[in-house]
């Protein structure tokens, strides 16, 4: 045992600087299963409360839904617990293969792998499918985990303003003498909820000759008329080369990821990436209850047209209501606040009211650009929806930020 | 020198802040603490570098003290290459 002093005080002192930059995160803990009502302990020791979940990536309110409780169950019963394997010595089990067949089929690809997460996925496939020689042209505001991916992979980057397509053009041009090239973009980006442009991107794509992939992490299951995902509603299905995404939000929510796209391309991933090889996939338990979730939406739409009738009523009464939204179709509905205190100031009155909602700071989202990120669910109704907006109205009354644009904002409260 | 100040200012505003961004930069600028640059848009202001002129520099060098600024670049810089 070495943990001497010196690594302890390190340590302590990390931990204070965090601390006094005011960024310290504290966990919440539910008591409840997840869902539309929640029990919360926040802070910790403090008494119970009942609350309306807002931040929940649980858009089509399938984490807690009874059908998939069920399948849940069964795949247990059926399959058991764990596999205590990687998949290619004896991790592997007839429903995982199902699955991937399944999730083909919905994002409508050529095959799939399952990853154990989305991260996982991330992290795996830059390195298998690009080297030295190639280049990854990347959207500046990519999730972190791409971010990671890139980083253990030795092709060239590129990084283009976010969503500039002139700017990625540019890129296009610069990277013209690498072989390979890969376009990288979150189909839809999780701060603002705001939808990458991939008909454009496939246009370029193919002008130039680089392939694309989209992390549609926030989309899978509800974007797109039949919620296939940013590929579906841009109108590119098809001409995707690779979609990663993840079970852990609107599929049930439990974990687990994939990459679906170019039967090479999955072929390969099979042979190489790392975290496929080297960890354990999802369980049993979660393959079976996302192999019924996909079931359940590729039966009936019936759950992402609630969830888009639910975002179209908050976005417009919240709007009415005088809050400065960014727009777009997607649940997450960002409340601007501008000032990163008054952000958290709000969602902790609105937590007194019953309304779970989060502030977000730099370095979360740009200096200047705080916001509470709603996020809409198919599990609230309209009782649920009306509370949140006049709880926010309330509130935004107390801090005289109704019908303030973010000159005025700022100008009360400052950057 | 100055030419090399500009280079980097220059390829700074053009690649990393937005068309309509009124933000000053100079030599002084804070470029990660301010969020203008991050450890992801650093590597492609490193590549620009070492093609511009012609060298390696290694990633431990690349922190982001070292990129904080400008002047700081531009001191890196002078590691590598006579400027
Ligand atoms: C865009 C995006 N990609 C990947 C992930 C990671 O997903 P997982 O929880 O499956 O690792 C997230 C989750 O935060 C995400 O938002």
């Amino acid at each position: 045992m070495a943990y001497g002093s010196k690594a302890k005080e390190f340590y302590q002192n990390e931990l204070k600087n965090i601390a006094t930059a005011g960024l310290s995160k504290e966990e919440r803990y539910i008591r409840s299963p997840q869902g539309a009502d929640i029990k919360v302990e926040f802070p910790q020791g403090a008494p119970e409360m009942e609350v309306i979940n807002f931040c929940a990536n649980n858009y089509l309110g399938l984490s807690s839904h009874p059908e998939v409780i069920k399948a849940a169950h069964q795949g247990l019963d059926n399959r058991g617990y764990g596999m205590s394997s990687v998949r290619f010595i004896c991790g592997t089990q007839d429903i995982h293969r199902e699955l991937e067949r399944k999730l083909t089929e919905f994002l409508k690809t050529e095959d799939t792998i399952l990853f154990p997460s989305c991260m996982d996925a991330n992290a795996g496939v830059f390195d298998v499918l690009l080297d030295r020689e190639d280049a990854m042209i990347a959207d500046k505001l990519v999730h972190a985990s791409i971010v990671d991916g890139m980083r253990l992979c030795k092709a060239q980057q590129y990084v283009y303003k976010h969503s500039n397509m002139d700017h990625l053009k540019e890129k296009l041009k610069e990277s013209q003498e690498n072989r390979l090239r890969m376009i990288i973009t979150d189909g839809v980006f999780s701060m603002d909820g705001d939808i990458a442009k991939l008909d454009t991107i496939c246009d370029l794509a193919e002008k130039y000759d680089a392939m694309v992939l989209v992390d549609d992490s926030h989309s899978t299951g509800f974007v797109g008329k039949t919620g296939r995902g940013t590929h579906e509603h841009c109108g590119v299905i098809g001409r995707i080369d690779i979609i990663t995404t993840t079970l852990g939000k609107a599929l049930g929510g439990a974990s687990g990821g994939c990459v679906s796209g170019r039967k090479e391309i999955v072929d390969l991933l099979r042979q190489r990436a790392r975290p496929y090889l080297f960890s354990n996939t999802v369980p049993p338990v979660i393959v079976s209850a996302a192999s019924k979730v996909l079931d359940i939406i590729s039966r009936t739409t019936e759950r992402r047209d609630k969830l888009e009738k639910n975002t179209l009523y908050f976005r417009k009464k919240m709007t009415e209501a005088g809050f400065d939204i960014k727009e777009g179709i997607h649940p997450i509905a960002p409340i601007m606040l501008y000032n990163a205190k008054l952000s958290s100031d709000i969602a902790r009155d609105l937590y007194y009211e019953g309304i779970y909602v989060i502030g977000f700071f730099f370095p979360v989202v740009p200096r200047g650009e705080a916001r509470i990120r709603v996020q809409i669910s198919a599990d609230h109704e309209m009782t649920h929806l009306n509370k949140a907006i006049e709880a926010f109205t309330k509130i935004g009354r107390k801090y005289d930020i109704l019908g303030k644009n973010k000159k005025e904002i700022i100008e009360k409260y400052g950057m | 020198m100055d030419d090399v100040k500009q280079i980097i200012i220059d390829y700074i505003r053009k690649e990393f802040l937005e068309d309509d961004s009124d933000m000053e930069i100079n030599e002084n600028t804070s470029l990660i603490s301010s969020g203008i640059v991050d450890s992801f848009s650093m590597v492609s202001l490193k590549t620009f570098l070492e093609k511009k002129y012609k060298i390696q520099i290694p990633d431990t060098k690349a922190t982001p003290e070292a990129f904080d600024s400008v002047k700081h670049i531009m001191s890196l810089l002078k590691e590598y290459v006579n400027i």
